[in-house]
């Protein structure tokens, strides 16, 4: 084969794959509803600012726990705050946390999974140990040790979160490269002579691409639920800003005198969360990847 | 078959080195000490000096290592700092409060989770099994705290038939226990079921499109008979190792269930010592928690040879 004859990209352009893709999700229930529930949920975390009826730190002393009216459409807390408001803007901390801390995630993880699983030998044994070790750490151990010591500023816990959710990331990205690599392929670009390289980036990254997006679609989810979990544990965000974690964690105390503080922040949590879940579940489907067998 | 034993077992203890080794370093990587962080805006002079003197951190990390590792061997964690208490006192009865809590889950996890499995494997794509299986994904996904908080609201507020917190002292004897751990006992084992069940179900599904289940099927077994002659023992013993791993798993799920409910389990101790920066606390805790962990790992691996005839009359490897 000659060098112009690589060189041709057969495949689409890469917007038209991606419109494909968000197409064959569409078409499964689980897919309708995990891209609806998180396009509902997108909108409202951008623009929060416009739709919230109220300032999320204004204190109302004349208003501590009112049922939800229409000044208050869904009552307010222990402090006399609107709970319509909160809960709008409560899912902006732990969206843009863990966005970015799976985007770090999945270059880290990824880049050292692919590595590992093509260079292989000593140094991937040696260093599945380690990652092995890693993981036997009970995780909330690791983080809150972390968190205890660097704070909770949203740029510590994109790191950390980040970090450690790239070393789980490793194990499933080298078992996917692992695969690849083991093709035929593989083979005939190593006996045409391709450069180390060149393997990885052409022959290698296109095919385990659909493996990196499912596992981060996965991992986003996991993530934000160990974000929340710290949240609630009180090691995530500073008050008064409004977040879910902190909001449960700090009305359910008082779910003897009113409910409302602590249901909206727990619908919109679990919405969130079931809605990326079943979004990450329907682009698995239709990437034909399957987390099982790779041993997610 | 001996020899695979003993590399699975040298592989346990490398890897609780490489845990304890990994906690040391990070915890030695931290800007301070473990006195300064405790002692905090005091951290200063004389209560410094005497604070380093007090738990050896004069000493360089080298030594100190050494020391720490020949003492746990030993069973000798040291001394908490925020608690003036032995370290494996301290983790020892939280340990025995969160095992009471994590055995009863999964003493009823466990068969439940199995039983629906199969359940739902054997039926696969009929009504009954959407139903599990969607029941299933929802408990999955909803984080534990949420779980928590529900059953409190709906069992202990609305109904007042259980209690809602924990407020029995952490040494108070096991018994006095077992009315509040109704509760945070449903959530665990609600979280686990779902868990183990979708593995189960997955299993039963592979086995049933297996050849020989299709050979035993036309050959005309009775149905509960092949069931039971070839389909759950073939379908079990692969998810062995996946229940030790949700059962391990547990043991830091527990964590977040153990504060929603205030009970004194080994998970709120976590909690507690670091909020308090008791690092020889957290070191102990690391220790035992990876130990159990890899301890559980072990014991599946094992039974999942002796059950396994395969494995079992092959040499070596």
């Amino acid at each position: 084969m000659s060098a112009e004859a690589t060189d041709i990209d057969l495949r689409p352009p890469l917007h038209m794959r991606l419109l494909k893709v968000i197409e064959s999700m569409w078409r499964q229930p689980s897919g309708k509803a995990g891209l609806t529930l998180l396009s509902i949920h997108l909108f409202v975390a951008i623009f929060a600012g416009l739709l919230a009826t109220h300032d999320f730190a204004v204190q109302d002393a004349s208003a501590i726990f009112a049922k939800p009216n229409a000044e208050h459409w869904l009552g307010t807390d222990n402090l006399g705050r609107d709970v319509f408001s909160r809960t709008l803007l409560g899912g902006r901390p732990a969206l843009i946390t863990t966005f970015f801390g799976t985007m770090l995630a999945l270059f880290l993880g990824g880049f050292l999974g692919i590595l590992l699983g093509f260079v292989g030998g000593t140094i991937d044994d040696v260093a599945m140990r380690v990652v092995d070790a890693f993981l036997a750490i009970p995780w909330l151990l690791l983080l809150l040790l972390i968190i205890a010591i660097f704070g909770t500023a949203t740029i510590v816990m994109i790191l950390t979160l980040g970090i450690l959710y790239a070393v789980a990331i490793i194990r499933i990205i080298r078992a996917g490269t692992l695969d690849v690599v083991a093709q035929d392929y593989i083979t005939a670009a190593r006996t045409r002579g391709e450069k180390n390289v060149t393997i990885v980036i052409r022959e290698l990254l296109p095919n385990v691409l659909d493996v990196v997006l499912v596992e981060g679609a996965m991992r986003w989810s996991w993530m934000l639920l160990t974000f929340s979990a710290l949240s609630f544990l009180g090691f995530g965000v500073t008050p008064p800003t409004p977040d879910w974690g902190l909001m449960i964690a700090s009305s359910r105390n008082f779910m003897s005198v009113s409910i409302w503080p602590v249901i909206a922040p727990i619908v919109a949590l679990s919405t969130l969360i079931v809605g990326l879940n079943l979004s990450a579940d329907a682009l698995a489907k239709a990437l034909g990847v399957d987390r099982a067998r790779i041993g997610g | 078959m001996l020899k695979l034993l003993l590399k699975r077992l040298a592989l346990a203890v490398v890897t609780i080195a490489i845990v304890v080794t990994i906690v040391f370093l990070a915890v030695e990587a931290l800007p301070g000490d473990a006195c300064t962080s405790f002692l905090g805006r005091a951290a200063k002079g004389n209560r410094l000096i005497m604070c380093r003197e007090e738990f050896g951190l004069d000493q360089p990390a080298m030594p100190r290592f050494i020391e720490w590792i020949t003492a746990a061997l030993h069973g000798d964690l040291g001394e908490s700092m925020a608690r003036r208490d032995t370290v494996a006192e301290l983790v020892g009865i939280r340990l025995r409060n969160t095992l009471l809590l994590g055995l009863s889950a999964s003493a009823i996890g466990v068969p439940l989770a199995i039983m629906l499995g199969v359940i739902a494997g054997l039926w696969r794509d009929r009504p009954l099994d959407i139903g599990l299986s969607t029941f299933a994904i929802i408990i999955m996904t909803i984080p534990e705290f949420v779980m928590g908080t529900v059953l409190i609201l709906i069992f202990s507020i609305w109904l007042k038939w259980l209690p809602g917190i924990v407020i029995t002292r952490p040494t108070a004897p096991l018994s006095d226990f077992l009315g509040d751990i109704i509760l945070p006992v449903i959530t665990l084992a609600g979280i686990m079921t779902a868990h183990i069940m979708r593995m189960v179900r997955t299993s039963v599904i592979d086995v049933m499109n297996s050849e020989y289940i299709k050979m035993a099927q036309l050959k005309g077994v009775p149905y509960w008979k092949m069931v039971r002659r070839h389909v759950l023992p073939n379908a079990l013993v692969p998810t062995i190792n996946l229940i030790a791993l949700t059962i391990a798993w547990m043991l830091g799920g527990v964590v977040v269930i153990e504060v929603v409910f205030n009970y004194p389990g080994i998970g709120r101790l976590i909690v507690d010592a670091i909020g308090d920066r008791d690092l020889p606390l957290v070191q102990g805790i690391a220790l035992v928690l990876a130990s159990i962990y890899v301890g559980l790992n072990l014991a599946a691996d094992i039974l999942t040879l002796m059950l396994n005839p395969k494995l079992r009359t092959m040499k070596g490897h």
